[in-house]
């Protein structure tokens, strides 16, 4: 298709390495004012490397750049700015400590003083329906608030091209909406939005033309709302994903853990406190806690573990018996075992070999890796072997720190630690958070069928897709309090939806409703 | 060409076994140019500083004396380190363990037997930890950072031995100097050698050793490098950070303190105003030198001790101030941090923007 | 009776200038994200080659320029390995303080029990006429109204600029701050660089001003009590001048209750200042455990772009 317009952006044969690795291949893709352009992909498929160059935070090996037809050389953040590209960070870029107002003018011209954009903030806020209060310190906001924060920072430095990295990762379905209507009306005043994602629903609604990228390389280039879904999805991954089914056992088990108003103040300033949780989890069943990050997960998830005990001993049974004041290490010799969230720092220590990793959550409860103390690292390194092998991790070297694991190998490595446990019951915070489609279908698979096996487990996540393609039931935590569970089969995501903004009581009669 | 610092994706083996070696010698071209610039022949500076003291008896004893409180202290410093604990309060506490080791000979001298040499050295363990465990009550209670609560107990413990000495355990037959009455035989520690040194530089080495295995090999080992390098994950192996901080706290300040009760039992064999030319502090050194291994501690403990009798001799030989060896001491810290950098990185020459204009 | 208590005011602004000079210094580094423990090391390097300069030149001006430059060309040593090779923080400031321990050693050899130049105070004309304050408050050296303009111009650079911004956005997170598109080394380069000034400085006023003559280790850990000042100041210009003035206020009722002989041990009244130190840094940080306020988020933390 040939379009005699100027394009406002047009990358011609873009290549980006690091190392030995390419992350672009002569990517090309051509962008025009007024319009919303997705850059489609599955986790590193090199969007974000793409549109860094773009930004000028990384520097392309090859190819050029081109503004309105001319050839640029985009050499720093401050250069795009200048020619009229903004960017909305998907990890926010802001500064906890500052204020909206000096969050804001922190990335303007040195020439904007804090006052004058606490002026102006007014005026855009109004423009495009983003209330925010000048003074109010970031730490304070959730994370809709932030993104606005983002988002009013690129607007007040009057960009052709917006260039907004999976802006709706944190976003409940509500805010989506308001979001949605804001870009629209930003592509009407004939500015361009490069939007990238991998939610195939959002961008064919949203946008007019896609790119997409695979494994670096640019595999199409059409209009999204013309092409079917399974196609789409077809060029993003590659190869059929299996889906992994929620079939647990025929009936339900015994209760492996039960909960019983678990109440929690938060640990941190900027954290939440858990009030009155009260849950059970049969064995046989996925079951999944849905919500915004940021509504009381981690705090959630550092109860259950045992990482923070907690009274009364019995707000938390394992397997009957009360455990709330035992550490998370009790709670692992009693079969129970816990993947946290972030998988390098938290869950394996960065500067540890795979070996030295399994240490960290096994040491203490397989009798035959220590020997009166003395640690068998032989015996280590055997089992990190045996996982390696048993679920797909690929390392370049036999024995590498964790941290030169790409995300989804670290990821599978951590979920075969725990697996390879064989534990009864499995606590899992974010399980495929920031990893590749072929690994979040591993990991799935291996949670289902730990299920299948007797299994009581708990996924913690903000991904709505895994939850449906996963859970038997799902419940919802939202500031701090859990909703009641309900079967996953007839429980809509608008329903979810209004459950995670606050705003819908978790009534059974009314899930009917939305089902009928 | 711009130069640019990127990390490794692991760890370099060879780095790792050269970077000390890499120091040392980066030390001793800078100790040559050091020694131009004050006036002196360089290859003279650097043979009275860094060899003589190797080459006589009587100093290469002398050696081996002043290397066993560096070799004790530091191996505790090592694990405190290795935690991420920061005691750098070790003087203090060395002070600390001497004046506890010196009640019994001082305040009950006709407490005499076999037994007392032991209770000495026992006390100087107890007030050495005692003292380290102010600053973790400080941290651990109330969030006060340990750097400056352990250091300002330095000051503290050095005015009260001055008051000490000075004061209620002045020796009363001492002429109004201010030391206390000579220890007595059972108080003093066997010597070995054939002057000063003691069975406490044994002592050292086997305590270097046991803890270079304890940090390795052992789950509390592993437990405390963990707290020290991902506190999250530790917390997630089910370590306490708080009992970390006491332990390795109470750890070092006591081998401190017990390098400190040696030191009154051994050489000094009385208790002065004066009795470290900073050992405490030039210990962080030699744990930074044995890159946080108390096994590497003892080496590095004897390069350390090499450059305060070097300084000496080289103030003798040839007119240079001992103040130098300070100089040497933190120029080999410095090299030490930087070349240690190299083993988790490497430099890479980044080229300017190549043009992108016009493409292909 | 007025006489003595002017006295006792002037010997504590005596005393607390060094301490709030460094602070001041330590605090824009911190801000920046970087922990500089050399402090220590600058100010006594500040100190000898003050001394030393006012002794080649003859002038005590020209020895505070010395002694600026000596806490400036040491913090740039610590500013190489810290932020171009990315060291520990700790431990390259332990080595700044021990390296600059020895340095001064050196230099101040040749001039021990040499007598000193001192800085003239400077009477601000009229001001100084007046009674009772004027003498307490416009009678002062140079240093003394640096210190107090540098309170005030850091506050305004921090609280008001977009440099003092910039600084603080750099050490509350410096990832971002890189990937808005500023350097993050340069900025901290040029905050360690300020603060090396200002612990040299505090150093030339020891050895020109409060006692003018070179005594070996005379920066007596008041670089350590700088450092804790900035975490009593809870990292804010305004009251790291309230905490200075109390330090110094400290020393010297130390100093006047040994001379007046209270019938404590000298030792223990010495100790104070420390004791002091210890006790405000456990009380300000068990309240702040709670507050916001807190250390910059980056403090402490290398950045390798």
């Amino acid at each position: 298709m040939t379009d005699e317009r100027i394009p406002l952006l047009e990358a011609v044969e873009v290549t980006k390495r690091f190392g030995s690795f390419v992350a672009n291949d002569r990517v090309s893709l051509r962008l025009f004012g007024g319009e919303v352009h997705a850059l489609l992909g599955e986790n590193g498929a090199g969007k974000s490397t793409l549109v860094k160059c773009f930004f000028g935070i990384n520097r392309p090996d090859g190819g050029s750049i081109r503004w309105r037809g001319q050839a640029v050389e985009v050499a720093s953040p401050a250069k795009a700015r200048e020619l009229g590209i903004g960017m909305v960070f998907q990890h926010f870029s802001l500064f906890d400590a500052l204020t909206v107002a000096e969050n804001i003018a922190v990335a303007l011209p040195m020439s904007m003083s804090v006052a004058r954009v606490a002026g102006e903030l007014a005026a855009i806020s109004a423009r495009y329906g983003l209330p925010l209060k000048p003074d109010a310190v970031v730490a304070d906001l959730s994370a809709g608030e932030r993104q606005r924060v983002e988002i009013v920072r690129c607007l007040m430095q009057n960009p052709d091209l917006i260039i907004m990295d999976e802006p709706t990762s944190v976003l409940t379905p509500q805010e989506v909406e308001d979001l949605f209507a804001m870009l629209q009306q930003l592509t009407a005043e004939g500015r361009a939005i490069l939007y990238i994602s991998h939610k195939l629903d959002e961008v064919r609604r949203l946008c007019q033309r896609a790119t997409v990228l695979r494994l670096g390389k640019v595999v199409a280039d059409c209009d999204p709302a013309q092409v079917p879904k399974a196609e789409l999805a077809r060029m993003m991954v590659g190869e059929t994903v299996h889906a992994a089914r929620p079939a647990g056992l025929a009936q339900a088990g015994e209760d492996a853990l039960v909960v019983d108003r678990l109440s929690l103040p938060a640990a941190s300033l900027f954290g939440t406190d858990l009030r009155e949780i009260s849950f059970s989890l049969p064995a046989g069943r996925v079951s999944a806690i849905a919500g915004i990050a940021g509504n009381g997960q981690s705090e959630l998830f550092a109860a259950l573990s045992g990482e923070r005990p907690c009274a009364p001993d019995t707000a938390i049974r394992l397997f009957g018996r009360p455990a709330g004041r035992l550490g998370i290490v009790e709670r692992r010799r009693m079969n129970a075992d816990f993947i946290s969230e972030d998988r390098l720092g938290h869950a394996t220590a960065p500067d540890l070999t795979l070996g030295e990793n399994i240490l960290v959550t096994r040491a203490k409860t397989d009798p035959a890796l220590l020997n009166r103390g003395v640690l068998v690292m032989r015996r280590a390194a055997a089992i990190s072997d045996r996982i390696r092998k048993a679920f797909d991790v690929r390392t370049a070297a036999r024995d590498p720190l964790a941290r030169a694991l790409s995300g989804g190998n670290l990821q599978k490595y951590v979920v075969g630690r725990a697996v390879d446990r064989d534990p009864a019951l499995l606590v899992v915070n974010q399980p495929t958070w920031g990893v590749d489609a072929g690994a979040a279908a591993h990991i799935r698979r291996t949670l289902v069928d730990l299920a299948k096996n007797g299994a009581a487990i708990l996924v913690i996540s903000q991904d709505l897709d895994e939850i449906y393609e996963i859970a038997d039931r799902i419940a919802v935590l939202c500031a701090g309090r859990l909703s009641d569970f309900h079967p996953a089969a007839g429980l809509t995501a608008e329903r979810i939806g209004l459950m995670m903004s606050g705003s819908g009581g978790p009534a059974a009669g009314q899930v009917a409703h939305h089902v009928a | 060409m711009w130069l640019r610092l990127e990390r490794r994706s692991g760890r370099s083996a060879w780095m790792a076994l050269l970077s000390p070696a890499a120091a040392f010698a980066l030390t001793l071209v800078t100790g040559a140019v050091l020694f131009l610039a004050l006036g002196k022949d360089p290859v003279a500076g650097l043979y009275f500083f860094f060899v003589e003291p190797v080459t006589v008896a009587w100093s290469l004893e002398e050696v081996l004396v002043k290397m066993t409180p560096l070799a004790l202290i530091a191996a505790g410093l090592a694990v405190c380190f290795a935690a991420s604990v920061w005691n750098i309060g070790a003087e203090g506490q060395f002070i600390l363990g001497a004046i506890a080791g010196s009640f019994w000979p001082v305040v009950l001298p006709d407490l005499q037997g076999p037994l007392i040499l032991p209770l000495m050295l026992l006390s100087g363990i107890l007030g050495g930890a005692l003292f380290a465990s102010l600053p973790a009550l400080f941290r651990v209670r109330f969030g006060a950072n340990e750097i400056l609560t352990s250091l300002m107990l330095v000051y503290v413990a050095e005015l009260f031995l001055d008051w000490l000495v000075r004061g209620p355990w002045r020796n009363p037959a001492g002429l109004n100097f201010p030391e206390t009455r000579p220890f007595h035989d059972w108080a003093s520690m066997p010597v070995i050698g054939a002057d000063r040194l003691n069975i406490g530089f044994l002592a050292a080495l086997a305590v270097c050793l046991l803890l270079a295995f304890a940090l390795s090999r052992t789950f509390t080992g592993f437990g405390l490098r963990l707290s020290g390098t991902a506190p999250q994950a530790a917390r997630f192996a089910g370590i306490s950070r708080n009992g970390t901080i006491y332990l390795v706290m109470a750890l070092s300040g006591g081998l401190a303190g017990l390098a400190g009760a040696m030191e009154v039992a051994g050489p000094i064999g009385q208790l002065r105003t004066q009795i470290s030319p900073g050992y405490g502090f030039t210990a962080i050194i030699v744990a930074f030198l044995a890159r946080l291994n108390p096994a590497g501690a003892i080496l590095a403990a004897f390069v350390l001790s090499v450059t305060f009798i070097g300084g000496e001799s080289a103030q003798i030989a040839i007119g240079v101030s001992d103040k130098i060896t300070r100089v040497f001491q933190g120029i080999l810290l410095f090299y030490v941090l930087t070349c240690d950098v190299f083993i988790l990185h490497r430099l890479r020459w980044v080229r300017p923007v190549r043009r992108l204009a016009g493409g292909s | 009776m007025f006489d003595m208590a002017q006295a006792i005011a002037l010997t504590i602004i005596a005393a607390s200038t060094p301490l709030l000079l460094a602070a001041i210094g330590e605090l824009v580094v911190e801000r920046s994200g970087v922990l500089n423990l050399g402090v220590e090391g600058m100010m006594i390097v500040g100190a000898a080659a003050g001394f030393a300069g006012a002794q080649l030149t003859g002038s005590a001006y020209a020895g505070i320029l010395f002694a600026l430059a000596a806490g400036g060309v040491l913090s740039m040593l610590f500013a190489l390995l810290v932020l171009f090779f990315a060291t520990n923080q700790v431990a390259t400031g332990l080595s700044i303080t021990l390296l600059g321990i020895g340095i001064a050693g050196l230099l101040g050899q040749g001039f021990v029990g040499v007598p000193g130049v001192k800085l003239d105070a400077i009477a601000i004309p009229l001001l100084s006429e007046i009674p009772l304050l004027g003498p307490l408050l416009f009678r002062h050296d140079l240093l003394v109204y640096l210190s107090i303009a540098l309170v005030a111009g850091t506050w305004y650079l921090l609280a008001r600029t977009r440099l003092g911004l910039t600084i603080r956005a750099v050490g509350d997170n410096h990832a971002s701050a890189h990937a808005i598109g500023y350097n993050v080394l340069a900025v901290r380069c040029l905050a360690i660089l300020f603060g090396g000034i200002c612990a040299g400085l505090a150093g030339g006023y020891l050895s020109l001003v409060y006692t003018p003559q070179w005594v070996e280790g005379m920066s007596a850990g008041r670089g350590w009590i700088a450092v804790a000042l900035v975490v009593f100041a809870g990292w804010r210009p305004l009251r790291a001048l309230a905490g200075a003035y109390l330090f110094g206020a400290v020393l010297i009722l130390q100093f006047h209750a040994q001379a007046a002989g209270v019938g404590i041990p000298s030792q223990f009244l010495s100790a104070l200042p420390y004791i002091a130190t210890i006790v405000v840094l456990v009380v300000i940080s068990a309240s702040r455990r709670s507050a916001s306020g807190a250390a910059p988020a980056c403090l402490g933390q290398p950045f390798v772009p």
